[in-house]
């Protein structure tokens, strides 16, 4: 696979830096590590979010008004370090607190938690709550062991809307926890994407098949099966999603269709246009529809469909201003 | 001619020069490690753990020690700073863990490095919450733990103990083989993930292996 890239140990500071050449007006580095800032830092609860780089346009590119303050990322597909997440924690700290915010994976876990103690031993009192909307990754029994996969937008957006109403620590990380509960996943992989370091492929796919619930770093799925036409494929996908979610009739959503990188935005609306087809035929109300590629990784092919399920507080949020240089509300 | 039993302890600069050779046969396996952890893993192992040790490289090169103590908290704290990820939190507690708190040494024997590991391996558990047969790096590394300890209770020289330790670690990677992943990417595969070693254990054995190499040439040569 071709990559427009320079030295591969490179690739993170080199993202960060173009990043903050395009944006410098209202980010700033953190110093020594590879984590963002906003400029115009409020006095109130900060939001940090983050994970390994990779991702992109997450995890920079949904720092700004009304969502993340800060952004500590690790190298490709791994989780930034204890420091990385301490020094960006520090630097949007007010005194207020900060709220951390990431997928469900164990190096994510580990890095954040031990950041987390030695904040704590500076008098920096955090929370945390962790995203797990793929469906796919575990049954419900095993809810702890699901991952975070694009539903992490939505979280996002509720957290950093409900810091910005200047609500103390422990209501942001209480209706931010609520958020998380609240949002639901599932995906379908294509192709794989390729690592920059080594050039391999994340995962191995037939040209002729896909695999639903593929995560998005190649965790196998649920079922690999032949390819598709879109309708069918999204209602594979949304039968397994409303089972999972229980969202019934006359409850409301919001909508993600993600793609993972390489999925056009034609073959997005496509799918979007079905899963609205589906969400009105079960009289579900579709409250907004985004149609992005937020959560890629790399040139993977597939998408996912995240849906939110809403109640009036979280729609409250999920509507108040956005605007960050991926997402604007 | 000094025989093996003679070293039985490396001074500050010596646990330096040992360790800027394990992170040499580190990066020298990233291919292997890449390939293993590419068959249950996310693949990224191999690059973390080079990341890792090239980072400990250049802060070991910079200074100049008189503690043990401060070179295996700088090989830990590079680990930790640089890799990120599962491993950067549990190979640099690999490290660190063990001198937390330790009083400072200019002298590493037998009996240190047991001590130093030992504790290691106890803040490892704690912070990843795993034990033996988990299928993770713990799987190699209380075993070489236990011969360590074993060596030092019976006296053995810092080469002995290195060996049984190598030995153990060798022993626990194949071991690796027959468990169901309780972490990371390989939990979801359950018993497909057996046959497959695992990666962590797989560096753990590495380092232990490389140490004694040095520990050997050094032997040889003196």
């Amino acid at each position: 696979m071709k990559k427009v890239i320079n030295n591969p140990s490179d690739v993170v500071e080199e993202t960060i830096e173009g990043f903050l050449a395009a944006y410098n007006h209202s980010f700033r580095k953190v110093e020594n590590v590879n984590g963002i800032t906003r400029r115009n830092l409020k006095d109130k609860v900060g939001v940090v979010i983050g994970g390994g780089s990779g991702h992109e346009p997450l995890f920079m590119g949904f720092a700004g008004d009304g969502l993340a303050d800060g952004v500590t990322i690790g190298n490709v597909f791994a989780a930034p370090s204890p420091n990385n997440v301490q020094s960006v924690a520090q630097a949007v700290d007010s005194g207020k607190g900060v709220l951390f915010v990431y997928g469900n994976y164990m190096g994510d876990i580990l890095n954040f938690d031990m950041a987390a103690e030695l904040l704590e031993m500076e008098g920096i009192e955090s929370r945390t709550v962790l995203v797990r909307d793929d469906v796919a990754s575990a049954p419900m029994e095993r809810y702890e062991d699901r991952r975070g996969i694009a539903g992490d937008v939505f979280v996002f957006k509720i957290a950093g809307g409900a810091a910005e109403q200047g609500l103390d620590l422990e209501s942001v990380a209480k209706v931010t926890q609520k958020a998380s509960d609240q949002t639901f996943s599932i995906g379908v992989a294509l192709n794989p994407g390729t690592m920059p370091d080594s050039g391999e492929s994340t995962f191995t796919l037939a040209d002729d098949e896909i695999e639903f619930g593929m995560g998005i770093h190649g965790e196998p799925g649920v079922e690999r099966t032949k390819m598709m036409t879109a309708d069918e494929l999204t209602e594979r996908l949304m039968e397994r999603l409303l089972d999972e979610s229980k969202i019934d009739s006359g409850e409301e959503v919001s909508v993600l269709v993600n793609g993972l990188g390489s999925t056009t935005l034609m073959e997005l609306f496509i799918v979007n246009r079905k899963v609205a087809q589906i969400l009105e035929d079960k009289s579900i109300t579709i409250h907004d529809m985004d149609v992005n590629s937020y959560c890629t990784t790399q040139e993977m092919g597939g998408l996912s469909i995240t849906l939110l399920k809403l109640d009036s507080e979280l729609k409250e949020l999920y509507d108040a201003p956005a605007n960050s240089p991926y997402y604007k509300k | 001619m000094q025989t093996d039993a003679l070293i039985i302890n490396l001074n500050a600069t010596q646990v330096k020069e040992m360790f800027l050779y394990v992170g040499e046969k580190v990066r020298e396996n990233k291919p292997l490690l890449t390939k293993i952890d590419s068959a249950i893993g996310d693949g990224d192992h191999g690059i973390g753990m080079s990341i890792g040790f090239t980072k400990a490289e250049e802060n070991l090169k910079e200074k100049e020690f008189t503690t043990i103590n401060e070179v295996i908290k700088t090989v830990g704290m590079s680990m930790m700073t640089s890799m990120g990820g599962a491993s950067g939190v549990i190979f640099g507690t690999m490290f660190i863990g063990g001198v937390k708190g330790l009083e400072p040494h200019e002298k590493l024997n037998l009996p240190i490095l047991a001590e130093i590991f030992e504790k290691s391996l106890e803040a490892i558990k704690v912070r990843g919450k795993a034990s033996l047969g988990d299928k993770t790096m713990i799987d190699a590394f209380e075993p070489a733990v236990e011969r360590l300890k074993q060596c030092s209770d019976n006296n053995k020289s810092l080469l002995e103990g290195l060996k049984n330790a190598e030995e153990g670690a060798d022993k626990g990677v194949e071991l690796s083989k027959e468990y169901i992943a309780k972490f990371g990417r390989a939990k979801s595969l359950g018993e497909r993930a057996i046959g497959h070693q695992d990666a962590g254990a797989t560096s753990v054995w590495i380092i232990f292996k490389s140490m004694r190499e040095w520990v050997e040439g050094l032997s040889k040569h003196a």
